[in-house]
């Protein structure tokens, strides 16, 4: 009539017609009386109110709302069961800028999802999730749900819901209330044309807030399920205000405190290609082989208690070698032995790619205890070296096939006021009786594997401690 | 004038929106649409104030429409 | 030439973020936890995301849902943690997402214990969700292989539309060695199937669920399609002196690196052996171990477990040649002489080493 205005009609958040059910679709799947269409035309008209359909995201459940978009012509995502609230999260912080809409049933959000749904919004993340609790499952037919009332009848509670067998109704609304990060939690019911009224208002905060970037809001609807609840649309009605009502109580149980300001939410600022390298490469080993000629591989093992330095004396090696132009591996023990107790790291150093990087026979071992030389001093190779801690070390080695040197580590290290350096002392011991890696590369290198920059001159100093050592004892 | 314009093949008669009318404009029908449900009819024009109610509750997305005078 | 010396799981963070990773979502799990602890160092130094969830549940959703956005993103846990997003995995698979997920594997079943295995082969290379899925599993040897992989992984993971798991072992996660890093450093670029929360992707859908049968079977023959382009695109293995090998050891990851030591013993024996390692276990390179079945070449099959790629080297097979199994599970790793003894017994004729 070319006199009227339409005053309420079709909001054009929903598609034309709703292709993605059927060719000229224009209803929706839901049974009649759902009470599902009535909250996503609330949803649809905010949206559109707010004029934010282009940045919306609505996520469909799994349960009588999986098809939600069918109907919704937004960005859509379905979720698996319970996951809403976590792909919400994936989407938050890829997106700044959507608006997210979750939604889910009682059996999707207070079931199977519970522990994501408590998360996201103990986390606070900035999204609006509606809760539809018909305290029924909808779609596979009419079983329990974790917010059925205490002797409702379901297919899966036939005699009635029982506090002992079947535990009693989860209050989602006051579980999420009671988190201090959500900013607005309130319970709503779609059982009176009144409370219908008071719904959509619900509604459009939850949205209002996501837009000002307040916070997580989560509004609860108590909604008819006459299929499943066996009644008619208006008996349900009448249901949910004289049964659901009296046990989740109706109301704003959280809102956001309009005198605090909006905090500031983080934005990532990725760095360029260039940085990117930059950072990464920083610490890197300039590596100068030394002989033209292959030299021979060289393995370690080094031995001792948690706590002595033994995996970094290893990393120390490792890095001596690699600046020598040499391929390195170094593997610990690791796990509940590297939490107290004793420690080994295997080092292998060789011209050619490494093969397995377990040190089964090593050519050196290194050991800072007495229970290291016991459990390793049997694998060394024939020929090879055993070098101990004699600070800590009292027996010698029984083998007589191999080069044995001690030197008191721990005593040199405890005299240069750095007990935790024995390890330095060790290593370089290890190199300068065995010649391997020259003396200057590991001054070189300690800087760069040593993580307190301030004992840097102390472990420098170690290192000549050592060589004067093995000299005055003419070791060397 | 307000009325409330029914597209009939997407109201599946449940009703809702014949109990919540404060003014009794709406009833279901005899006669059954293209899915077989019966649907809602408007009455009694000269009473429907256009307050949107019926469409609110209702379900469906483009089963009622409610039009309203326009204001000179 | 400078290099870095870093561990496998390092590297795994590192490559990430070369490949364009902007996402990580992870929770903490031995031996993988130190590639969350990595990530959450260096995601946020370089401007990009990393958040630890309350649940290996949530993390694949949240995998899910920043890769419906668009972006790259990843996680990574051991074989417990990865049972538990096997359902996640799965809808990314139905709803045809990239992602990339790394496995540090480590003795099961249940709890196992934290030492490493190859036994989560069956769940990452066959499945673990339900429905007619596949992953594509590189299975790097090194830490250098480590990095490149991973980096390499988010290309393939955009380009096919596809889940890419990087499918490893407590030994190269823990394992120092040089890694050397270079550019370029690669983006995901826009998707056009990708939900961004603005007009011009605002009819996109992410779903895995169909309408009808019709619509299942056309979804479900993409989905094999794509698989069969993959498999003729992505095949990638290395054969180390196999070409006049008598007997070639077949081991990925750990056992390869052991492997590679044993033939060189062998090799200085006299005995005419080589490795072959897959470099991706999805796609299998059954053609290339088919060619070694065609000239009789005995194969003896090293994993730690008791006999997973086995199955698909005797697929690969068909019964041309000898196959063996040489299978160690609960943590233990076989020592290069155990191999060489292996491989000895092997050639003088006897069966299952």
């Amino acid at each position: 009539m070319p006199d009227t205005n339409e005053k309420f009609g079709r909001s054009s958040v929903f598609y034309d017609t709703f292709e993605r059910r059927g060719a000229e679709e224009k209803s929706t799947h839901y049974c009649p009386g759902c009470g599902h269409g009535t909250v996503q035309k609330m949803i649809a008209a905010a949206i559109e109110e707010f004029g934010i359909q282009d940045r919306t995201i609505f996520l469909s459940p799994v349960g009588c709302s999986v098809f939600a978009y069918y109907y919704f012509d937004t960005g859509n995502i379905q979720c698996s069961h319970g996951r809403s609230p976590a792909v919400a999260t994936g989407v938050r912080r890829t997106l700044r800028d959507a608006v997210i809409i979750g939604y889910q049933g009682d059996g999707d959000l207070a079931g199977i999802g519970l522990a994501e749904i408590i998360h996201a919004a103990s986390r606070g993340e900035n999204y609006s999730v509606f809760f539809i609790n018909n305290a029924i499952y909808g779609m596979t037919g009419g079983q329990m749900a974790p917010t059925t009332l205490l002797g409702q009848r379901t297919l899966t509670s036939p005699n009635g819901r029982d506090q002992f067998n079947d535990g009693r109704p989860i209050g989602m609304a006051e579980l999420i209330s009671v988190l201090p990060a959500p900013v607005y939690v309130e319970r709503c019911s779609l059982s009176t044309p009144k409370q219908v009224l008071k719904t959509r208002l619900a509604v459009r905060k939850a949205l209002r807030y996501q837009i000002e970037r307040k916070g997580f809001s989560f509004v609860e609807i108590l909604s008819p399920c006459p299929t499943n609840w066996g009644m008619t649309p208006i008996q349900a009605r009448t249901w949910v205000t004289e049964h659901l009502e009296t046990v989740f109580k109706l109301g704003r149980l959280k809102d956001y405190d309009e005198d605090v300001p909006v905090p500031a939410d983080p934005v990532l600022h990725p760095i360029d290609d260039q940085q990117m390298l930059t950072l990464l490469t920083a610490g890197g080993i300039p590596t100068v082989k030394t002989s033209v000629e292959k030299r021979p591989s060289r393995s370690f093992k080094i031995g001792g208690f948690g706590g002595q330095g033994v995996l970094s004396a290893g990393e120390l090696m490792a890095a001596c070698a690699l600046s020598e132009g040499y391929r390195v591996s170094w593997l610990p023990s690791y796990g509940p032995e590297m939490r107290g107790g004793s420690a080994n790291a295997s080092v292998i150093c060789s011209d050619d790619p490494i093969g397995s990087p377990v040190v089964d026979t090593p050519d050196v071992l290194l050991a800072m205890n007495g229970p290291a030389l016991d459990a390793f001093e049997h694998t060394v190779a024939p020929g090879g070296v055993i070098l101990v801690n004699s600070s800590v070390v009292n027996q010698k080695t029984r083998r007589t096939d191999v080069s044995y040197y001690a030197v008191p580590a721990t005593e040199m290290a405890k005299e240069a006021q750095l007990i935790s350096a024995a390890n330095v002392v060790m290593v370089s011991a290890c190199l300068a009786v065995t010649g391997f890696l020259s003396i200057q590369t590991l001054r070189e290198s300690i800087p760069r594997v040593l993580r307190k920059k301030a004992f840097l001159e102390r472990n420098l100093g170690l290192v000549d401690a050592t060589i004067t050592y093995l000299q005055q004892q003419e070791i060397i | 004038m307000n009325y409330v314009e029914v597209h009939c093949d997407e109201c599946k008669g449940c009703a809702v929106c014949v109990s919540s009318c404060p003014h009794g404009c709406l009833e279901i029908g005899d006669s059954l649409n293209a899915k077989g449900y019966p649907y809602v009819r408007f009455i009694k024009q000269m009473r429907c104030s256009a307050c949107g109610l019926c469409f609110t509750v209702c379900p469906e997305p483009a089963a009622l429409s409610v039009y309203t005078s326009k204001e000179e | 030439m400078a290099y870095r010396l870093m561990k496998g799981n390092e590297a795994a963070v590192i490559g990430a973020l070369l490949g364009g990773c902007t996402h990580f979502f992870g929770y903490p799990i031995t031996p993988a936890s130190e590639i969350a602890q990595g990530a959450a160092y260096w995601f946020p130094l370089s401007g990009r995301m990393f958040m630890q969830s309350e649940s290996e549940v949530s993390v694949i959703n949240m995998v899910y849902g920043a890769a419906s956005a668009g972006a790259r993103a990843m996680t990574a846990s051991s074989g417990p943690g990865i049972a538990l997003m096997s359902e996640g995995i799965s809808y990314l698979a139905g709803a045809r997402l990239p992602a990339v997920i790394i496995d540090m594997q480590r003795s099961g079943p249940g709890l196992g214990n934290i030492w490493p295995e190859q036994s989560d082969y069956n769940m990452v290379v066959k499945g673990g969700g339900h429905g007619d899925y596949r992953n594509i599993v590189f299975t790097p040897y090194s830490g250098q292989e480590m990095l490149e992989m991973t980096r390499d992984a988010f290309e393939i993971a955009d380009t096919y539309r596809m889940t890419v798991f990087i499918l490893s072992d407590a030994y190269i996660g823990q394992m120092m060695e040089q890694v050397s890093i270079d550019g370029p450093v690669f983006h995901g670029k826009r998707k056009d199937w990708a939900v961004y929360g603005d007009a011009q992707s605002r009819n996109n859908l992410i779903t895995s669920i169909h309408m009808n049968t019709h619509l299942q079977k056309e979804h479900n023959d993409l989905l094999q399609s794509v698989y069969k382009q993959v498999s003729a695109d992505l095949v990638d293995y290395e054969t180390i002196d196999t070409d006049d090998a008598d007997i070639v050891m077949v081991a990925y990851g750990i056992c390869a690196r052991i492997g590679l030591s044993a033939i060189r013993v062998l090799r200085e024996q006299g005995v005419k052996a080589g490795l072959f390692r897959p470099k991706t276990v999805w796609p299998f390179p059954a053609c290339a171990i088919g060619d070694l079945a065609a000239r009789k070449t005995k194969l003896l099959v090293v994993e730690l477990s008791s006999g997973m790629m086995a199955d698909d080297v005797e697929l690969a097979v068909k019964g041309r040649t000898e196959v063996a199994r040489f299978g160690m599970v609960g943590g233990v790793t076989p020592k290069v002489e155990e191999l060489v003894q292996a491989v000895t017994d092997m050639i003088r004729g006897g069966r299952d080493a």
